[in-house]
């Protein structure tokens, strides 16, 4: 029989990945993984502030996330640094600013390994509320502003020049990101988020003839990949945030070989080879 | 119609600044309801940032830009790449920053020649074919305003000619105002009620006539140009039909047009300059 906190796991796992496949779906899209990678990577700074302040943790990482969002916006638009310089500057400077934080914090006791690689199988019942009604208002919010962010997506200058508005859908974007590390980071922890949100995503490219049949096959596999990592984490005592981006990994490599291809509407598109 | 209606979108003595110099300064310009007013120049010469500040893309560094309210804007930019990683099929970019009805769409695709290719993936359309659902997405969209930079760039030469007096069918249909960014100066001029002749500036300015003989616009493009257009003025007695036949002038249709053939009312026109000329142009812009 399933216990109590391996069904609170699935639960949990199973709404971040609901969330993380559409937004995982403009990551791809856009481009920017690495970006991703950069506000997960603060997300620990954000943990270290939380603890330090006795905040709650998820309010934490958010706003640390958020900030830093913004801060990247503002710099990649003033500063005359490539993009992914200042994504690799900023990335690791906020993981390893967080971790000397938590080290100097030596009257807490933290479960590193656990903010770094998720901790799924000690979600709380109130964990799992705020995954659910944090996915939703995030679901929402993107649903509201699909269509100027798609057409922002596919050209920018287009977007702006039809009135629809995409600085502000840029903005809203940056923040829905923020908030799924939040509420993702404890599942599968803040190094593996970003393979959350762009694994399931590039997966779904192959089967997808069109941008909102991508971003639920998207969803649909990262369910999957929670399922099976889940399982296989119980059945083989792994850690489970990694068992879970394996899960989706070995998904990815089945979508990417000749045998899928029969299953493939355009054969062609997945073996460009990049994602 | 209105009594005294505002202009759809006016510039005044606006500039773009950019990295230490002005990429264009001093333009004022003004487009009705009705009315087509194209934008030339060489390279480099400011179009399609002119182009940028009318629509509200780029603001003005200095002078003044200014849009009615409400409007609806239907553009075509110059270059849009759809990403090998965005899955996205004609259908889905028809409807890409609006709701338009499927008649609507239907009707834009099939005047620019696409209504076939309605589930083909964006990436794998060919340069002309792509251009052709650009200009008619921007259509569907019953624009008051369109702002075409370079619509039919790729596109051969008689889908060109049939493009461009499809924008000025749409022009009378929907009567909105059309702002053209074009260097396709013998074929453009037909339907342009105004010309504005950049170089960084307002080089010269007014009807296709009168630019076409300034002094400041031979000057600028010299005088080939000057004799490609003013070629062009007594040349449109025939139409290229877009599966590549000519329809003339008494509403005959041949396979070519050649002068002599009785179908013309000028004999003196040697027919296929203007086509050599044409791929001449094209090929420097893939080029360039």
């Amino acid at each position: 029989m399933l216990d109590d906190f391996f069904l609170r796991a699935l639960t949990a796992g199973i709404g971040v990945a609901l969330v993380a496949g559409p937004l995982g779906c403009f990551i791809v899209w856009r481009r920017l993984a690495y970006f991703g990678d950069t506000l997960s990577h603060a997300a620990l700074l954000g943990i270290a502030l939380a603890l330090l302040l006795q905040l709650d943790v998820t309010l934490g990482v958010f706003a640390v996330s958020a900030l830093v969002a913004m801060a990247l916006v503002v710099l990649q638009r003033r500063v005359k640094v490539s993009g992914d310089a200042l994504l690799g500057l900023l990335s690791h400077s906020s993981l390893a600013i967080g971790l000397v934080v938590l080290a100097f914090m030596s009257w807490v006791r933290v479960d590193l390994m656990g903010f770094l690689f998720g901790d799924i199988l000690a979600v709380s019942t109130r964990d799992i509320a705020i995954i659910w009604l944090g996915g939703a208002a995030v679901l929402g919010m993107l649903a509201a502003i699909w269509r100027p962010l798609f057409a922002a997506t596919v050209s920018a200058e287009l977007a702006h020049a039809e009135d629809m508005k995409p600085e502000r859908a840029n903005l809203i974007f940056m923040l829905l990101m923020a908030a799924t590390i939040a509420i993702a980071m404890k599942i599968v922890g803040v190094l593996l988020i970003t393979a959350m949100l762009i694994i399931p995503a590039a997966t779904a490219r192959r089967f997808s003839s069109g941008p909102e049949q991508m971003a639920l096959l998207a969803a649909g596999i990262g369910v999957a990949a929670v399922v099976a990592g889940l399982f296989g984490s119980l059945q083989w005592d792994t850690p489970s945030g990694p068992s879970i981006v394996v899960a989706a990994f070995v998904f990815f490599l089945a979508a990417i070989s000749p045998l899928a291809g029969s299953l493939g509407r355009r054969a062609s598109v997945a073996t460009d080879g990049r994602g | 119609m209105l009594k005294t209606p505002a202009p759809l979108v006016t510039l005044d003595q606006a500039g773009i600044h950019r990295a230490g110099r002005w990429l264009v300064r001093g333009v004022s310009l003004a487009v009705e309801p009705g009315e087509i007013v194209t934008l030339i120049g060489p390279n480099g010469s400011g179009k399609s940032t002119t182009a940028r500040m009318a629509l509200g893309v780029l603001a003005p560094d200095e002078g003044h830009a200014g849009r009615r309210d409400g409007l609806t804007i239907g553009y075509v930019p110059q270059k849009v790449t759809v990403d090998w990683t965005l899955p996205l099929d004609v259908a889905r970019f028809m409807r890409l920053t609006g709701k338009a009805s499927s008649a609507d769409v239907d009707q834009a695709m099939s005047a620019t020649g696409v209504a076939h290719l309605a589930q083909a993936e964006m990436r794998t359309l060919s340069g002309g074919e792509f251009q052709r659902v650009l200009l008619a997405r921007a259509i569907a969209r019953k624009p008051d305003l369109l702002v075409l930079d370079e619509p039919v760039q790729g596109v051969d030469f008689s889908g060109e000619v049939a493009l461009y007096e499809l924008i000025g069918k749409v022009r009378e249909e929907l009567h909105c105002g059309v702002l053209l960014v074009s260097h396709d100066l013998h074929v453009v001029m037909a339907a342009t009620d105004r010309v504005i002749c950049l170089n960084g500036h307002v080089c010269c300015s007014g009807t296709p006539t009168a630019v076409a003989s300034s002094p400041e616009y031979t000057a600028l493009f010299g005088a080939r140009a000057t004799a490609a257009l003013a070629v062009y003025q007594h040349r449109h007695d025939h139409t290229h039909l877009p599966d590549g036949r000519v329809q003339h002038a008494d509403g005959s249709v041949t396979d070519h047009c050649h002068p002599g053939d009785g179908h013309h009312t000028h004999d003196d026109h040697g027919g296929h300059d203007r086509h050599d000329h044409s791929h001449d142009d094209a090929e420097d812009r893939r080029a360039g």
